[in-house]
């Protein structure tokens, strides 16, 4: 039995379950694909992001900041606080309320629009056809015109430390820890290493965290990083740089990490828990028949031009299954890039204003080109900062760690990146990019009025700063 | 009641035009005749004046658009131009120019800088023009073609010195459109060039000889060398034939007129004016002609009438101090004759060598329809009747 569809979308993390809405609503007929179950065995929409990555993590990271709030932060506001406690289970239990919340809303979502959801494995065979193998083993073809491959990725595994859901987990099972565990060791001091340590640091832990690479967020602005890590380190994480694990062995209830330093030596260390978050790479297990046709990368990845189009015609790939940041929002858009360029609009994404952020407190965000980039590109240009120790809001808020960055170009004074840590850095990075987005120069957003007191006059005072006309801090001696 | 401003109508040949410069905006008064818009084709600039008084309403096309003949551009609220209202009668800072949304800092430059934004093409979303588009303006861009702005695109070519540093322009359309036909000559034609040399003395003696009379009996207009070499031209085009001749897919077309394009340079290229009908006109006639055309061309006040046709084509790199060059063909024609600089030099006149004021003639051709041997006796023609211009008279 055959059943043809405009559009079929195999996977419903938020790049596959945005393109089958998007679809949807373009009134193309379409399906999607998802093999997630949850412990019931029943299938689950959401993928990585709602089930065991963004979602969960921020639930989690919000619980614990809280808990630390209240046991530490509170004493210079003059409220006295005493035996605070965390219930783990009960943060748990909200997690996964909060999970369930919002996979049922996308299954909501997919009746509201119109979209078939199928529950199962997909695989793309050749001739624009996906044999679906249900949950009950049922195994059935569907044809389509189009077809969405957005099956996202997983976490990347190494040999040294293999993953036992117990004292060795990933990701995903570091989401799921039921007591604080005393000694917390962290493989990879990437985005996903020091929000996971945060959480558990905040609850107790001593946490230290093991990065090979020689720099800190080497892929951030070297000022911003160096400035996040001053204030990681403030807050108890032990990042050491230049450590590679060469070995662990679980012994009973704890496990040993054998690890190289930057210098050639060698050191051990013993952790209650271990999680492994080296990175994740792109899932095509299963996915692809030997005959599909489409192209693999040489990382694994799916190979896909500017608009997510596969080598196959008619086969897309959009989200972490791709090349580009592994980041949701970006999948998102281009599974919105893919739906309406298969209605036929001229859909295209940008790709240089894609905001990145790490959920830590505070928080660390980035568009744009980092100043290195841009010395690398040639291009002369100047650079705003301005610090929230100057803010009159964030001195209310007793919240003054970080500072934002704005760059822009030297002649043109077009903003180029703008890199923040501090509080709200989110949010205040993205007003950036939508001035960005219209072509924005560093006096455009200094000539608009921002609210007073606000975290946001940050960005206006960094943006005057670019120019040298900040009012709230000394201007660095220019022209 | 609205009143349609309109593209001209165009000439045959000419498919489309690009709208070059708005001299007024959306809410701005005019008054009839007044200069609204500028819009540049392959030869020439047209000029649209409102045929009312009134308010520009609406503006449908932008700098830079593609406009057809006869298309509407703007629309003209009639009314009698109400004295001295304030332009900007909205309340907020005008941003708005017309139709185009503009970045804060960018009006704030422009307006620093005294930059009328109408003449820059935004890049930011949507059109915006943002500040980086007002800091990369420089009057001197080829977007403002119209002769009466007093900057050429070529005198602001100064740069930095002991930098490497590269100014990219584009093409203006003129530009754009020599470089297209240049192109499309050298690819379909069998282009060769054959030389001579002419002693001009013969020819300078007849002008110092009859210079004063001359201007007198024809109101000021002094006698150059290009009358006679028109005359000289068409005198030899009616011996040979083919090469007032043009090619036409396989047809070869032979013109029972002699309309001979005359080459003059501008700030804007080169453009080729052309006398009809030359072998009706006098001395003088031409003389004249080629003296209006010079000043209209410079002015870009050509019509593309003025520039469109001819059979052949002289032009005159002398007047720069070339020796000797190998002119391009103008096409459809097959060929084109190149005069160049006087110049005093040795020759053997009967066994003894005496100094002539030399100029060495180039008669460039489509070998596909002119052979050798007709090219080189045609020049040799040229040639023979500059050195004794009673033949041009005498038609021998």
């Amino acid at each position: 039995m055959s059943e043809k569809y405009d559009v079929v979308v195999i996977g419903s993390g938020p790049a596959g379950y945005v393109a089958a809405i998007r679809s949807a609503q373009l009134g193309l007929k379409t399906a999607c694909i998802e093999k997630w179950k949850d412990a019931k065995g029943k299938g689950v929409n959401g993928g990585t992001c709602l089930n065991v990555g963004c979602i969960p993590s921020k639930a989690l990271l919000d619980s614990s900041y809280k808990y630390h709030e209240a046991a530490e932060e509170l004493a210079v506001h003059g409220i006295s606080t005493k035996g605070v406690t965390i219930d783990i289970p009960a943060m748990l239990a909200r997690k996964n309320k909060i999970i369930n919340q919002l996979t049922g809303g996308i299954s909501g979502l997919f009746k509201a629009n119109g979209v078939t959801a199928l529950y199962g494995t997909g695989r793309l065979l050749a001739g624009k056809k996906v044999e679906l193998t249900d949950n009950d083993g049922a195994v059935s073809v569907i044809e389509a015109s189009n077809i969405i491959l957005a099956s996202g990725s997983v976490p990347i595994a190494i040999p040294v430390a293999p993953v036992d859901n117990d004292i060795i987990v990933d990701s995903t099972g570091a989401l799921e820890i039921s007591e604080v565990p005393k000694r917390l060791g962290v493989i990879g001091a990437g985005v996903i290493g020091l929000e996971l340590g945060s959480v558990w640091g905040r609850l107790g832990s001593k946490v230290v965290l093991l990065e090979a690479l020689d720099d800190f967020l080497a892929v951030m602005d070297k000022a911003v990083a160096k400035e996040s890590k001053k204030i990681f380190t403030k807050q108890g994480l032990d990042i050491r740089l230049g450590a590679r694990v060469t070995g662990t062995e679980v012994k009973g209830k704890e496990v040993e990490v054998t690890y190289q330093t930057a210098d050639g030596g060698e050191l051990t260390e013993t952790f209650d828990k271990l999680i492994v978050c080296v990175g994740r790479r792109a899932f095509t297990e299963g996915l692809l028949a030997a005959d599909s046709g489409v192209e693999v990368d040489e990382r694994g990845s799916i190979f896909v031009n500017d608009f997510c189009a596969t080598n196959v015609p008619g086969i897309f790939a959009v989200g972490d299954l791709v090349r580009g940041p592994m980041l949701a929002h970006k999948g998102s858009e281009e599974g919105v890039m893919v739906a309406e360029r298969i209605a036929g609009h001229k859909a295209q994404m940008n790709y240089d204003i894609v905001p990145n952020v790490i959920y830590t407190h505070p928080e660390v965000a980035s568009v744009g080109q980092t100043e290195e980039q841009v010395k690398a590109s040639g291009e002369s240009y100047n650079v705003g900062v301005f610090p929230f120790a100057a803010s009159g809001r964030a001195m209310a808020a007793n919240d003054t760690d970080g500072m934002v960055k704005i760059i822009a170009h030297k002649d043109t004074d077009r903003i180029l990146g703008c890199h923040i840590v501090g509080p709200s850095a989110a949010d205040l990075t993205q007003q950036v990019a939508i001035a960005m987005e219209f072509g924005s120069s560093a006096e455009d957003l200094g000539m608009t009025v921002f609210g007073h007191p606000t975290l946001s006059e940050a960005v206006h005072e960094a943006a005057l700063a670019v120019n040298g006309s900040a009012i709230h801090i000394a201007n660095r001696k220019r022209r | 009641m609205a009143i349609e401003i309109k593209a001209p109508t165009y000439p045959e040949s000419v498919q489309e035009g690009t709208l070059a410069t708005w001299h007024k905006q959306a809410g701005d008064t005019v008054s009839r005749d007044e200069l609204i818009v500028d819009i540049e084709t392959d030869k020439v600039v047209l000029e649209v004046v409102a045929p009312a008084s009134g308010v520009l309403a609406e503006v449908l096309k932008a700098e830079g658009d593609i406009v057809l003949s006869n298309e509407i551009l703007a629309r003209i609220e009639e009314g009698t131009v109400v004295a001295a209202s304030p332009a900007a009668s909205k309340a907020e800072p005008d941003t708005d120019v017309g139709g185009v949304m503009v970045n804060p800092a960018a009006k704030k430059l422009a307006d620093e800088r005294n930059i009328d934004l109408s003449e820059i093409t935004g890049t930011g979303k949507g059109g915006r023009i943002t500040k980086e588009d007002v800091v990369n303006y420089s009057p001197a861009a080829p977007s403002a073609p119209a002769a009466a702005k007093s900057v050429s695109a070529d005198t602001d070519t100064t740069m930095p010195v002991g930098e490497r540093v590269e100014r990219r322009v584009a093409m203006t359309r003129m530009r754009s459109r020599i470089s297209e036909r240049l192109m499309s000559v050298t690819q379909s034609t069998a282009m060769l060039t054959t030389f001579n040399e002419v002693d001009m003395s013969a020819m300078m003696g007849l002008r110092k000889q009859y210079q004063d009379e001359f201007t007198k009996m024809h109101n000021g207009t002094r006698l150059g060398f290009m009358g006679m070499f028109v005359k000289a031209a068409v005198e030899a085009l009616k011996r040979f034939p083919l090469v007032n001749a043009s090619i036409d897919g396989t047809d070869i077309v032979y013109h029972g007129y002699q309309d001979i394009g005359v080459a003059v340079s501008t700030d804007r290229g080169l453009v080729v004016p052309v006398l009809r009908n030359a072998e009706n006109m006098s001395i003088a006639k031409v003389e004249n002609e080629i003296s209006s055309y010079a000043g209209k061309a410079r002015d870009g006040k050509l019509t593309i009438e003025e520039m469109s046709g001819g059979t052949f084509t002289i032009t005159n790199g002398g007047v720069y101090g070339s020796l000797l060059s190998t002119p391009i063909l103008n096409p459809p024609q097959s060929a084109i004759l190149g005069m160049h600089k006087i110049q005093q030099r040795p020759m053997a006149v009967d066994g003894q060598v005496v100094i002539r004021p030399m100029m060495y003639l180039a008669l460039s051709y489509d070998h596909r329809l002119i052979d050798g041997k007709d090219a080189v006796q045609f020049l040799v023609a040229i040639k023979q009747l500059i050195e004794d211009p009673a033949k041009i008279l005498l038609e021998i």
